[in-house]
């Protein structure tokens, strides 16, 4: 124990590079094994990629109404008799290219879907290990709040923000800052989800052995939350950010139907299957199946990315 | 010199009733890099006595009444934030199992670096320069590859050197080891012994080892302390209660080890268990498994008197020195 004079030439191997780290792993190795999880991983970056790129890929700028003609509006899609070369996917009822707007949208929707959970996130979670760590009456209160907070539906709770503060600042201010408005709203809503699992975890972390060695070292309560206890609780997070993204992109994307949400100037998803929607059975059906579609294959593709890192996340469904 | 004097501790617990109380009034001094032990059986008090002195107690345990002077300062007495100054930089406490104390998710380098920047204004390659000391110190091969290591890459027993750096890395006046080899295999007990020991003796430092193991007692501390149901029924120096106990609980823990008894037969256990903390008996707490106990031991509690080397609480170590008291005077 003591001739330490010599220490041995350890051989060690080089540390293996983050990306490589990944692969090799065992959630690597699971998703490398799973083709669901391969074929939604590639769906959903094909189409984050498309939708994140589309200033590039979209041949037209459905925000720029020196390029809209209304004489081109109702060409349907090039399968169908009377398309036009030029839009591939048929126009809108403005004339917009369809496949223009529908990268626009998707941008729009992914980019108000991740915001908002972003939000929510931020709520839940500091409001969540609060609530675990803090305990008894702060806890009480908390928790009581989120159920409140809880028994509105948050398409209620939505309807009722977005209705008002349309009539309080006119369409026109609201149609400018429509986005900040949705993801604030989507995101306050939704924050229980975060703080009640965001404090059933803490609660289980606080009792092990680790945070009572970190409060022995002198440590705060704020250090002990965000450094030891928050990245102990991180799989559960990543689990329910996946739906809550989802959830997000929905409640978007119906608000946007109700005619809440993104004006028809700059339309999301939504309000695109809205405004198709008028026409649908004059013929027009393409202008909101497709945009449906698309918004389907989204959610369902981040839906089951979600279920899959929740098994692979948890341990008592590994199978070695 | 003092460094922690524990004055009439009362630790209580609230429950829905009447708050149980988990220590009665316990006194004892550790003096500048002394090492003491503490034992007893489970639930007599001793890893309460630990969390106290740090001021640490969880729900719904609280300090009921008494005084905790470290270096001078009363820790009941201290802000939450003055406390924290003390914790892990003057004193360290070194908990039972090394394979959970240690933060899942941080490397062992980003654990010791965040220790020593939460205390001190160092930059980060300076910490890092300090932590690869320490490490050195307590004999971990390789420390510059360890710093960049998960507790789980490592073994129990390098887990629990390195919870012993982390201790030590503040160059701490008092370390209160709970237990801290209860959890490792036994060819790696001793080796952690040793090595606490050597620490402690080269850097001046006070230990309270908590521990069941009366083997490791004998050879590390100076001075013992046995708990029982909440109270220190006997201090002294360790030779002293080792060779010759003077309380009937000391001398059955004692007699209960395997090395007193032949192979092959029966251990010579102490009757009955430990009573629960809400069903206390009256007087002498250890009366009902007590061979000796009369009815003055089920009446009141004895005074803690010194008999020999050793403080002792118990009625019939005190009827037995005045016993010898008259047989001296008559001679």
């Amino acid at each position: 124990m003591s001739g330490q004079t010599a220490e041995p030439a350890v051989i060690a191997a080089p540390r293996p590079s983050r990306f490589r780290a990944v692969w090799d792993s065992k959630i690597g190795y699971n998703f490398r094994r799973n083709p669901v999880a391969i074929a939604s991983m590639a769906i959903f970056l094909i189409i984050t990629g498309l939708a994140f790129f589309a200033p590039l890929i979209a041949p037209y700028n459905p925000y720029d109404p020196a390029q809209i003609d209304i004489m081109n509006s109702e060409y349907p899609p090039s399968w169908v008799a009377g398309s036009l070369p030029e839009f591939w996917l048929g126009t809108d009822d403005q004339g917009r290219d369809l496949w223009s707007t529908i990268l626009y949208g998707t941008r729009l929707s992914i980019i108000i879907g991740v915001c908002a959970v972003l939000v929510q996130a931020v709520l839940g979670i500091s409001i969540g290990l609060i609530s675990g760590y803090v305990g008894g009456r702060t806890d009480s209160i908390l928790m009581r709040l989120a159920d409140i907070q809880l028994s509105f539906s948050t398409l209620m709770v939505a309807i009722i923000f977005l209705a008002l503060t349309q009539a309080l600042f006119g369409s026109e201010v609201f149609g400018r800052y429509a986005v900040v408005f949705l993801i604030a709203v989507i995101g306050v809503a939704e924050w229980p989800q975060y703080a009640r699992t965001v404090r059933a975890t803490v609660l289980a972390e606080k009792k092990k052995e680790y945070v009572d060695s970190a409060r022995v070292l002198g440590f705060g309560p704020g250090r002990i939350m965000l450094r030891h206890i928050l990245p102990n609780s991180m799989s559960p997070i990543f689990v329910i950010s996946t739906v809550q993204v989802a959830n997000a992109i929905i409640s978007e994307a119906s608000l946007s139907f109700l005619g809440l949400g993104m004006p028809p100037s700059q339309p999301s998803l939504g309000s695109l299957i809205s405004s198709g929607f008028d026409y649908i059975l004059s013929g027009s059906w393409w202008i909101t199946v497709i945009p449906g579609v698309v918004l389907v294959v989204l959610v369902l593709v981040i839906n089951l990315l979600g279920d899959w890192i929740r098994d692979v996340l948890n341990p008592k469904l590994y199978r070695g | 010199m003092t460094l922690l004097s524990v004055r009439d501790l009362t630790v209580k617990f609230a429950t829905r009733n009447e708050p149980v109380t988990a220590l009665h009034g316990i006194s004892f001094d550790i003096a500048q890099g002394e090492r003491v032990g503490v034992v007893g059986e489970s639930g007599a008090g001793k890893s309460i006595t630990g969390f106290a002195l740090m001021n640490l107690l969880s729900k719904p345990g609280f300090i009921d009444s008494g005084q905790i002077l470290f270096e001078g300062q009363d820790v009941t007495q201290m802000s939450d934030r003055a406390v924290r100054k003390l914790r892990g930089n003057r004193m360290a406490m070194i908990f039972q199992d090394p394979m959970v104390t240690l933060n899942p998710v941080l490397t062992i380098g980003q654990q010791m670096i965040e220790t020593l920047r939460a205390h001190r204004r160092l930059s980060y390659d300076e910490a890092r320069q300090i932590a690869l000391v320490k490490l050195k110190g307590v004999y971990i091969p390789s420390p510059e590859e360890r710093l960049d290591q998960y507790p789980h890459e490592l073994s129990g027993g390098m887990r629990q050197r390195i919870v012993i750096a982390i201790a030590l890395l503040l160059d701490p006046q008092l370390i209160i080891a709970d237990e801290p080899t209860t959890a490792l295999d036994v060819t790696i007990q001793a080796d952690i012994m040793e090595l606490l020991l050597e620490l402690c003796r080269s850097n001046m430092v006070g230990l309270m080892l908590i521990t069941h193991d009366l083997g490791v007692v004998s050879q590390v501390t100076e001075r013992t302390l046995v708990m029982y149901a909440g109270r220190i029924i006997e201090s002294g120096k360790t030779r002293a209660i080792i060779n010759d106990p003077q309380h009937p609980y000391t001398q059955g823990l004692i007699n209960a080890l395997p090395q007193q008894t032949p192979p092959g037969t029966r251990l010579r256990q102490i009757p009955g268990s430990m009573p629960t903390l809400s069903m206390m008996p009256s007087g002498c707490p250890f009366n009902p498994r007590c061979e000796l106990a009369t009815d003055l031991c089920r009446a009141n509690m004895p005074d803690i008197t010194q008999f020999g080397e050793v403080q002792v609480a118990c009625h019939e170590v005190q009827r037995l020195q005045a016993d010898l008291n008259t047989a001296e005077a008559a001679q």
